[in-house]
């Protein structure tokens, strides 16, 4: 700690830092632009001017930008006076200049960083009297919205979006005040992280397109904090509702998880909630009709036994009656859970039909690597790192996964894990504080630290890797477990049939590993293969083994894969097997669409074989088609509950939307069916309630109770309200009704509140609803939620770990800490086409493939095939080609993938016409022409 | 009295070849040092010297090179970068020392390469200059065929590679770190100090930038010695300076003389005077970005410490002077036109405020202006000063604006108050 000096005032504050960081550490309201926590400094908008002074004898002083300058010991600065605050002023009076002032209509007001650094330095009246200066705007796509008039050229925007995210296709054009920022040519931004402008965007220029489709003042949206349900890595995310309909997504600092970024899927994927397919009101078929349903998608269902049952109180005492009736008369109820869906609704579900009778939702092969997964994450004696720490890695290994298509913020981090050790040695040589940031990036030009990439096509990743590798699962596995072995070949698995190719590479793998202070090894369940991931694990076991903090992050496809394996259960496999056996008779499938999991064929079979199926979901889809009882259910943005993400981190999420009499949390629903004491009155259970009970029957989640404080342990009055302040309409919303103003919604579920009034300081850390603070009404109000900048927030990063203790291993058996060799399943066969999946960051995940703005980035399915392969075949790209898959005949476009070993086919996974697809699996050898 | 820098030059004729300059002495201090002194000793005869950079700032280029790391751990390669990128409005001293004598730069180029061991050497050229590329590109290839250039220069084991670099042309470039930028192919924005070049420069490895006529003393100073070259001149810091008129003189050009003559002599002994009809009313001594001085400070010494303390910058040596035939604010508003446009919109104070400023000059200029424009333009002044901006170009920008407004503030007023400007028809 050192000692400095602000207006005459002592204080103590961390060396390694700007005067800058410091300031606001410390609470200090000194106005910025370019300087961004995750980008840095580089002084280019001269707004944080500040006087520093030499002694205190020097009454003179000079001004100097505070976040080009490093805090020492000692140092003495006025953010008060006169002639820095005239500066700072001057400052804004120049960004003003061609500003539009076109705060009305921007969507940006109200939670403008221009509008509160203008504000805060004081400037008020326009001293030029001329005109100002126009620039044309783009078509960026369906994400952003460009509006260059209102640029403050703070170049935040080119520096995340090339320097920190690696992106090409959006630049700076243009020099003096014709600077301009945008794209060569019009065209969608390419980038997976583009839609972080709207929040890096200090004003309107990036602002974000799918709100336009349903404006809102920002001051008006209701919010709550959430997390991402549209991969595993549980992204913290501030979701707005207004009228009924969710507006928006915007990211929520959580300096473990996502820090200050989010991905356009989990951005803009959030529309689905408001989607016409969405089911609001229970159904009750009969069995005759189910039948029809299905075959003609439901047109003519009410005619032929459909019965919705509306919105009433009654519809849910009748479809709970309904539902307990089949439970009663039923030989035995399986429960098909979901990875998708919360710890609570999955617990309540196997609570519902008994333990030995819940089955996680997921096809076998995906439930074993899920729950190989939880075992690593508890298991192993490497770290477990967070998605955050990704970046600190200096040296990393990624094993067969696609990172930037099934876990985009990971490869985020992992972009920023190469400049670890060249900016370390800028800082250590050349003495260049880290927050300096184009000095650093000089120093270091081009250079990265170590990545290796294996995986079994070309992926972005390869382009921050020193060596990629390109293979079958089986080569892959068999490559980690040579690198396992030559760290520790006492105990490690000497792996059998390592080509020379491999053996060079492993020796280069392992030395550098060997030589990191913090090697990372990524991999993950998206593959498909057990032998590559636990040959990952092998990697990392080897690395702690020998002394290193090693780490190991793994990627897993859903927002509670990790949840639902601790959790436990049978795989649809097992399921339906009991279904087929006349084992079991009845269905309860929740949040879950067995056509994405199975094989229509086999899906079809099993909800025709069982004599009753309940279907608890938010969207129409297949399975609920063909269901006797359909439960419409809260998504994300209408339910709460806990997520466990890929790092075994617990994370709460918070209803958004105003409650409704009949869209419930399916742990509501699940719970009200099973409950002993039900007399035909309709009586939800609390949050509260099933956390207690969740941590009382399952110890291993105990720790759930501790991610925010529960509902019941705060006061009214003293909660935390949906609403801001500044909110409207309150009295007039509904005057055409009434014109008094309504009771606001009640909330037993959340320590929240669905008004404007409670608490709006000292917020505990996991509760946070929205950015603001007094003058700060834009997100960079952040730093007042932080402990210091770019630091922890407040009471601690959110979230806790879940996992078994640790095993003490047996003295006697050091290899017993490995993965045993294993003989993959996924090799090249002759006359056989393997197939592999591949993901798409839009269209793989489906919820966010029907939201509007993302479904116009989902590609078209295709069959992707090596070049060499297709040259053989005689292919050009598009042609279609045939080929069987099991029993079934498919024809598709090919696509050519780079870096694809011969022999080798992918599928891409979940998009728009495709059926589901038992991949990795085995294809015949594809023919020119439809089969 | 000597002229080592302009001895070879034949103005309007073709330049020496290499043979012809060997002929004539050249090449022997590039023999000296590298056969006699070792690099260390080579950069403290350059410190001696008090040789200071003439390309505006007047670092002692002796101490600049010190800061380089040496031995044999330091990062490799370094690299000895000249700045030919003569863009100063009324500048053109570095023009005739490139169009004139090529082999002198090189002659220089290879010692001061060889003093911080740096592998390899650029001349980033401006834009413009294409009689100098067309020669320099013929030198360069004589130099490499001769031995002076390329692998263990006269079996010394010493080895130097030199490029010629042609600018795209912007202003900003003759900006040391800027022209950094620009040579890895980036925009040309500067970038902030520190790290200094000399540790963090090209490609992020030691660097030296040092402007041509900098440069082209080095030979005489190995030639020499420290003493001989001190004794050139009539100030505290050594050698020769290129001066230039430009503006409505007799005899407009350049001439080497003693560091320290005076601005008297330069204009009325060796430009002739001024033209008949027109009075001298001020002057930018050292280029478009340097204060005026007047007809009062005729007798300062144009040197590195007595134009400051007249209040204005020695900069680039040559001079610009305003008579009374010409409009100051049509000549304050045709710099700050051109420093507006050349701003590389990185900071913004320089990229909005300079603009600005120009457009207020102009609506003075034609009659537009405003008395509360004035207080506007003296407080930008101070707010675009040094400190403030992110390096030179706006404070330099504002240089001849505000001393404008100090000697002929009675011009902007009248132009304000009469609605249009005296000198215009």
């Amino acid at each position: 700690m050192i000692t400095i000096y602000i207006d005459n005032v002592p204080y103590e504050v961390n060396e390694n830092q700007n005067l800058l960081q410091a300031s606001l550490s410390l609470g200090f309201n000194l106005p910025y632009f370019c300087w961004h926590p995750a980008l840095h400094s580089v002084g280019s908008c001269r707004q944080c001017a500040v006087k520093v002074f030499k002694d205190e004898n020097d009454t003179r002083g000079r001004i100097i930008m505070s976040c080009m300058t490093a805090a020492s010991d000692g140092v003495r600065l006025s953010i008060d006076d006169p002639e820095a605050r005239a500066f700072r002023g001057n400052v804004t009076e120049w960004l003003m200049l061609n500003h539009p002032h076109d705060c009305p209509v921007c969507d940006e007001g109200g939670e403008c960083h221009l509008q509160d650094m203008t504000v805060m330095t004081g400037h008020n009246y326009r001293r030029s009297r001329f005109k100002k200066r126009t620039y044309l705007n783009q078509d960026l796509g369906p994400f952003l919205s460009h509006e260059m008039n209102r640029c403050i050229q703070c170049y935040r925007c080119v520096r995340f979006y090339r320097d920190y995210a690696g992106g090409r296709d959006f630049n700076v054009f243009s020099a003096h005040d014709g600077v301009y920022f945008g794209r060569y040519e019009e065209g969608t931004l390419e980038s997976p992280f583009s839609g972080n402008l709207v929040e890096i965007c200090p004003t309107g220029v990036f602002t974000d397109k799918t709100l336009k489709e349903h404006p809102v003042r920002k001051w008006d949206l209701q919010t709550s904090p959430s997390i991402c349900a549209q991969c595993g890595l549980g992204c913290n995310t501030i979701v707005g509702e207004r009228y009924g309909t969710l507006r928006r997504v915007l990211n929520r600092y959580n300096g473990r998880v996502n820090r200050y970024f989010l991905c356009d899927r989990g951005r803009y994927g959030y529309e689905f909630v408001n989607h016409p397919d969405r089911l609001r009101e229970p159904t009750l078929r009969s069995r005759e009709s189910v039948r029809v349903s299905a075959d003609s998608n439901g047109e003519s269902g009410v005619e032929s036994g459909e019965r919705n049952l509306g919105r009433s109180v009654e519809a849910i005492t009748e479809t709970t009656d309904r539902v307990r009736s089949i439970i009663g008369r039923s030989r035995k109820v399986i429960g098909i859970g979901s990875p998708t869906a919360s710890l609570e609704s999955n617990y309540a579900l196997r609570n519902l039909v008994g333990v030995e009778n819940f089955s996680s939702g997921l096809p076998q092969r995906e439930d074993e690597l899920n729950k190989l997964v939880a075992r690593v994450l508890s298991e192993t004696a490497a770290h477990t790192v967070s998605l955050a720490e990704i970046e600190h890695a200096d040296a990393v290994f990624v094993l067969g996964e696609d990172v930037v298509n099934v876990a985009p913020l990971a490869e985020l981090a992992l972009r920023q894990s190469v400049r670890t050790t060249p900016d370390a040695t800028a800082e250590a040589q050349l003495h260049i504080p880290d927050w300096d940031d184009r000095a650093v990036r000089e120093a270091v030009q081009d250079k990265k630290g170590p990545m290796f990439v294996a995986t079994p096509y070309a992926v972005s990743l390869d382009e921050f890797a020193v060596r990629s590798y390109r293979g079958t699962p089986e080569d892959i596995a068999i490559l980690a477990n040579a690198v396992a072995h030559i760290i520790d070949p006492e105990n490690a698995p000497a792996p059998d049939h390592v080509g020379e190719t491999e053996r060079v590479l492993a020796e280069t793998i392992a030395g550098t590993l060997g030589l990191a202070a913090k090697p990372l090894i990524v991999s993950g369940t998206t593959l498909g293969s057990k032998a590559v991931l636990e040959a990952a694990a092998n990697v990392a076991t080897a690395l702690a083994e020998e002394g290193k903090d090693a780490g190991i992050f793994m990627t897993v496809s859903e927002s509670n894969s990790v949840g639902t394996a601790f959790l436990g259960g049978m795989s649809l496999d097992e399921a339906n097997e009991k279904i087929s056996s006349g084992e079991a008779d009845t269905l309860i499938v929740m949040e879950n669409d067995l056509y994405r999991r199975m094989d229509t064929s086999q899906a079809d079979f099993m909800l025709q074989k069982a004599e009753q199926v309940i279907v608890l979901d938010y969207l129409r889809s297949p399975t609920s088609q063909r269901a006797d009882v359909v439960v419409p259910v809260g998504t994300v943005a209408e339910s709460s509950g806990t997520f466990v993400n890929n790092e075994g981190r617990a994370q709460r999420f918070y209803e958004v939307m105003n409650p409704d009499e009949i869209v419930q949390s399916s742990w509501k629903w699940l719970n009200l069916f099973g409950n002993p004491y039900y007399e035909g009155k309709v009586i939800w259970d609390s949050l509260d309630y099933m956390l207690d009970t969740i941590a009382r029957q399952m110890p291993l989640f105990a720790p759930i109770k501790q991610i925010a404080p529960s509902a019941s342990s705060v006061k009214n009055g003293l909660r935390i309200p949906r609403e801001s302040h500044r909110f409207s309409g309150r009295t007039a919303t509904g005057a055409n009704i009434s014109v008094h103003e309504p009771k606001p919604p009640q909330d037993s579920d959340t320590p929240m509140s669905y008004t404007m009034e409670g608490r709006r300081s000292q917020i505990p850390p996991a509760l946070i609803a929205r950015l603001w603070a007094p003058r700060w009404n834009s997100v960079q109000a952040l730093t007042r939620f932080q402990e210091e900048v770019d630091g922890p927030l407040r009471g601690g990063d959110p979230g806790v770990k879940i996992g078994a203790p640790r095993a003490k291993r047996e003295e006697s058996d050091p290899s017993a800490a490995y993965f045993p060799q294993r003989d993959e399943a996924l090799h090249i066969e002759e006359g056989k086409l393997l197939l592999l999946p591949s993901y798409h960051i839009y269209g793989s995940e489906p919820t966010s493939a029907i939201s509007a703005a993302v479904s116009k980035r989902v590609p078209k399915p295709y069959i992707g095939l090596s070049a060499a392969d297709a040259e053989s075949m005689g292919l050009a790209e598009g042609d279609t080609v045939g080929f069987t898959v099991g029993d079934k005949q498919i024809s598709l476009p090919y696509h050519k993938v780079k870096g694809l070993p011969s022999g080798v086919g992918v599928l891409p996974v979940g998009l728009t016409g495709t059926e589901h697809f038992a991949v990795p699996g085995w294809g015949t050898i594809p023919q020119k022409g439809e089969l | 009295m000597e002229t080592p820098l302009t001895r070879f030059i034949r103005p309007n004729e073709e330049s020496l070849l290499l043979s012809e300059y060997e002929k004539r002495g050249g090449y022997t201090a590039v023999r000296k040092a590298l056969k006699g002194f070792a690099p260390e000793e080579v950069t403290n005869l350059v410190k001696d010297s008090t040789l200071a950079g003439r390309g505006g700032a007047g670092f002692p280029t002796g101490l600049k090179w010190s800061f380089v790391p040496m031995g044999d751990d330091a990062p490799r390669p370094k690299y000895f970068v000249v700045n030919a990128d003569e863009m100063e409005p009324g500048t053109f001293k570095d023009r005739m020392l490139l169009e004139g004598d090529q082999h002198q730069l090189i002659e220089g180029i290879i010692i001061g390469a060889y003093a911080v061991q740096a592998e390899v050497a650029y001349i980033f050229l401006r834009a413009h200059y294409n009689l100098t590329e067309l020669r320099m590109k013929r030198a360069i290839q004589e130099a490499y065929d001769a031995g002076y250039l390329g692998k263990n220069i006269l079996g010394t084991g010493y080895n130097l590679d030199l490029h010629l670099h042609v600018s795209a042309g912007r202003y900003i470039c003759g900006e040391e770190t800027a022209l950094l930028n620009s040579l890895e192919g980036k925009r040309a924005v500067p970038r902030a100090k520190p790290p200094f070049p000399q540790l963090s420069g090209l490609f992020g490895r030691p660097t030296v930038v040092n402007n041509v006529e900098t440069v082209c003393n080095i030979p005489h100073i190995i030639e020499h010695g420290a003493e001989w070259y001190k004794g050139l001149s009539n100030s505290s810091h050594g050698g020769t300076k290129i001066y230039g008129v430009s503006g409505r003189a007799q005899r407009p050009g350049w001439w080497e003389l003693p560091l320290g003559t005076t601005a008297r002599e330069i204009i009325e002994e060796h430009a002739g005077g001024m033209l008949p009809g027109h009075t001298l009313r001020g002057m930018l001594p050292g280029g478009g970005s340097t204060d005026f001085l007047t007809t009062e400070h005729l007798d300062v010494k144009l040197d590195f410490e007595s134009v400051p303390a007249a209040g204005s910058r020695f900069g680039t040596g040559t001079m610009i002077i305003l008579d009374d035939k010409t409009c100051p604010v049509g000549f304050v508003y045709n710099l700050l036109k051109f420093y507006a446009r050349e701003s590389c919109g990185w900071c913004t104070p320089c990229r909005e405020g300079l603009p600005w400023i120009a457009r207020m000059v102009k609506s003075i200029e034609d009659g537009n202006g405003e008395m509360g424009d004035l207080d506007i333009l003296a407080q930008q002044t101070r707010s675009l000063g040094p400190g403030k901006t992110f390096c030179a170009h706006a404070p330099g920008a504002m240089e001849p604006l505000q001393s404008a407004l100090k000697y002929f503030k009675d011009d902007f007023v009248s132009h304000i108050t009469g609605k249009r400007c005296p000198w215009r028809g």
